[in-house]
């Protein structure tokens, strides 16, 4: 398991959860889940293009997925967002059905772009993703504090000064980095899955951002590591065992943060559940 | 003139059996995603819808495994994944989005294992593709009963509730103080999307499905502010774009550069987006004036602003009882959270006259509103209190 050709797996696969442990904590924040799916499932048509007009896959995804990114965001300053980014992903994938008419022997591809092929990385992979993983985590870093404003308190950041649509613009650029880093390595289904698991019941376990963030890394590397491990001893894909964990952390954490509301504070608690139904939505 | 029909319409296009079947399918798909379409934008649930279409996946590719019809796997998994998805909390619009993906990932983990358990006892490496993406001209005629029954099962479910999923589409504080149990409301439709998006996914591919549930109705929104209109263009346009996909689909066989015809889920996705841009710039025409202030306002006063729109459109008709102008009575006199209930538990008579119900309707929403952050302790606002 942890012989030559597996370590570039190791590495690669604990730097793409590293990476979306940070950004999908703010994906979590922010709400923005369907663009977190719709911008890996769409750009695989960048890599039906690239195959086409034989230029490199990477150069493929990023052109795709930065499209989307922007078209997302100039579409959804005019109508409701997940309209706009239903819309776009439609698109891409209308394009990638047209590429791939065109292509013919592009085929099974499809399916090691989208449920993830982890176990066959090579050495020269390795470094494109390191580099714009640390672009992604760096970006993050730099807008940490505006982008945490207008994630939490919309209005209160547009009070501050804070340009909320361009810092979305920002964040969806960051998102698409991500997504062209990490889907020829690990697939699209995996990166979601990472993006939203994780982060989700790193938030149920505490409300600190800085902790939960960091939890959010733990929890991604540890669901990462785990299900290349399962994946390599059943040789069952590994995308199963991302998504079937994350989903699994995320149960775990909503069942944690009911059992502590039940313990801490039944009183409190029950009267809330009264006025739920108008509250709730 | 024969000259042109022959241009715009391939010679055989009439006369060949695998377009019958595409017409009549994907028009049949197109005008069920088109009706529940509508509810579908309005509720914000579009990625739940999205996310039906690659969950049946699950489905149809689990089904392949044990040897059941595909349409049952399909249908299936997706009511299934609704349930799931109310379970953990669609209530909340981020809540909401995150459950879906909580659901999509692990149900889309789920289609990795089916079809590589598929692929490795029966060998179908193209089964992925086909259910991805889908083929419209390789329907097969027997799926025809068994996709209209299941349309016609969803358009019914939103035909009984209409008016309750509307108004708790648009409002559903107001909805709430009307008595309308939300919560069913929302399973119900949920479970109507679910069931439509199966269909349109087993019958034209999981893109052309989403491309249909929600282009063609955010189009129709645009044109109009009517509801029961919205749905009729939203079924029109989507049929259009279909027909016409499917058309050109067709006129394209010489086409180059391969020679064997571009995919028609390409045509129809094009055309959709493109209906959907002109309503937009139409729509920016109309509003010029405004358009300046309009696009720096932030995300929530341009929801908040569309909640509104959607309002005033339902007023004439589903709030219309006269019960709003007595409900605002009784909670303006300062007897507050209990009353919201009362007036729900006494809602039996619906008609009366309509008097000033836009006040009464404020009124009622501003006083819901305020409901929780009420500063009284848990124990004054008990029911029972107010009565």
């Amino acid at each position: 398991m942890f012989s030559g050709f597996m370590v570039n797996t190791w590495t690669v696969a604990t730097i793409v959860a590293i990476v979306a442990g940070v950004v999908g904590f703010f994906v979590v924040i922010r709400g923005s889940a369907f663009v977190a799916d719709a911008l890996p499932t769409g750009a695989f048509a960048g890599a039906a293009g690239a195959s086409l007009i034989g230029v490199s896959t990477l150069v493929g995804l990023a052109v795709f997925s930065l499209a989307g990114a922007l078209g997302i965001g100039w579409l959804g300053r005019r109508s409701r967002h997940d309209v706009a980014t239903a819309l776009t992903l439609v698109v891409m994938l209308g394009l990638g059905a047209l590429f791939l008419s065109f292509s013919v022997e592009y085929a099974p591809e499809i399916e090691s772009l989208l449920f993830g092929e982890v176990l066959g990385i090579s050495v020269n992979e390795v470094a494109p993703v390191a580099g714009l993983g640390a672009i992604c985590i760096v970006a993050i870093l730099v807008m940490f504090r505006p982008l945490m404003l207008a994630s939490v308190m919309p209005e209160l950041a547009e009070a501050r000064g804070v340009r909320s649509h361009r810092i979305e613009m920002y964040f969806l650029v960051v998102i698409a980095l991500a997504t062209s880093m990490a889907l020829p390595v690990v697939g699209a289904l995996l990166i979601f899955s990472l993006m939203i698991g994780p982060p989700a019941a790193a938030r149920s376990f505490t409300s600190d951002p800085y902790l939960a963030m960091a939890l959010s890394v733990v929890i991604a590397i540890a669901t990462v590591w785990a299900a290349i491990a399962a994946s390599y001893t059943s040789n069952w894909p590994v995308g199963f065992f991302v998504g079937v964990i994350g989903a699994f952390c995320y149960g775990a954490g909503r069942g944690w943060a009911a059992w502590r509301r039940t313990r801490v504070r039944p009183a409190a608690g029950q009267s809330r559940d009264q006025g739920a139904p108008a509250v709730a939505c | 003139m024969s000259d042109v029909l022959s241009a715009v319409f391939e010679p055989g296009f009439f006369g060949s059996a695998p377009v019958h079947v595409a017409v009549t399918v994907g028009g049949l798909a197109a005008v069920v995603s088109g009706i529940l379409g509508v509810f579908t934008v309005m509720r914000g649930q579009s990625y739940a819808g999205h996310a039906f279409a690659d969950i049946s996946v699950t489905g149809g590719s689990g089904s392949f495994l044990i040897g059941i019809s595909p349409i049952w796997g399909f249908a299936g998994t997706s009511v299934l994944a609704a349930g799931i998805m109310d379970m953990i909390g669609v209530q909340r619009p981020r809540g909401r989005d995150l459950a879906t993906g909580i659901v999509r990932g692990a149900g889309l983990g789920l289609a990795a294992l089916f079809l590589y358990w598929d692929t490795q006892h029966t060998s179908t490496t193209g089964a992925t593709i086909t259910i991805l993406f889908g083929s419209m001209f390789v329907i097969s005629t027997s799926v025809i009963p068994v996709i209209t029954a299941l349309g016609v099962l969803a358009v019914g479910i939103a035909a009984a509730l209409y008016r309750p999923l509307l108004l708790s589409s648009i409002s559903s504080d107001l909805a709430f103080a009307r008595g309308i149990r939300i919560r069913l409301a929302g399973i119900s439709c949920l479970v109507a999307i679910a069931i439509a998006v199966s269909l349109s996914s087993l019958a034209i591919g999981t893109i052309l499905s989403t491309a249909l549930l929600v282009g063609p109705p955010a189009t129709a929104l645009r044109l109009t502010s009517k509801p029961g209109l919205a749905i009729a263009w939203s079924a029109l346009i989507g049929l259009a774009a279909t027909w016409l996909g499917i058309l050109l689909a067709w006129d394209s066989f010489y086409w180059p550069p391969t020679r064997h015809g571009w995919p028609v889920s390409f045509f129809v996705v094009t055309l959709v987006f493109l209906f959907y841009l002109a309503a937009q710039l139409a729509g920016r025409g109309d509003r010029s004036g405004r358009a300046g202030a309009a696009g720096r306002r932030s995300r929530a006063s341009r929801a908040d602003r569309s909640m509104r729109r959607g309002r005033a459109m339902s007023e004439g008709r589903a709030v219309s009882g006269g019960r709003g102008v007595s409900d605002g009575r009784g909670v303006s006199d300062g007897r507050g959270v209990s009353d919201g209930r009362a007036g729900s538990e006494g809602r039996a008579g619906s008609e009366g006259q309509a008097g000033s119900e836009g006040r009464a309707v404020r009124e009622v929403r501003r006083l819901t509103r305020r409901r929780p952050t009420d500063p009284r302790p848990a124990a004054l606002a008990a029911p029972g209190q107010g009565e």
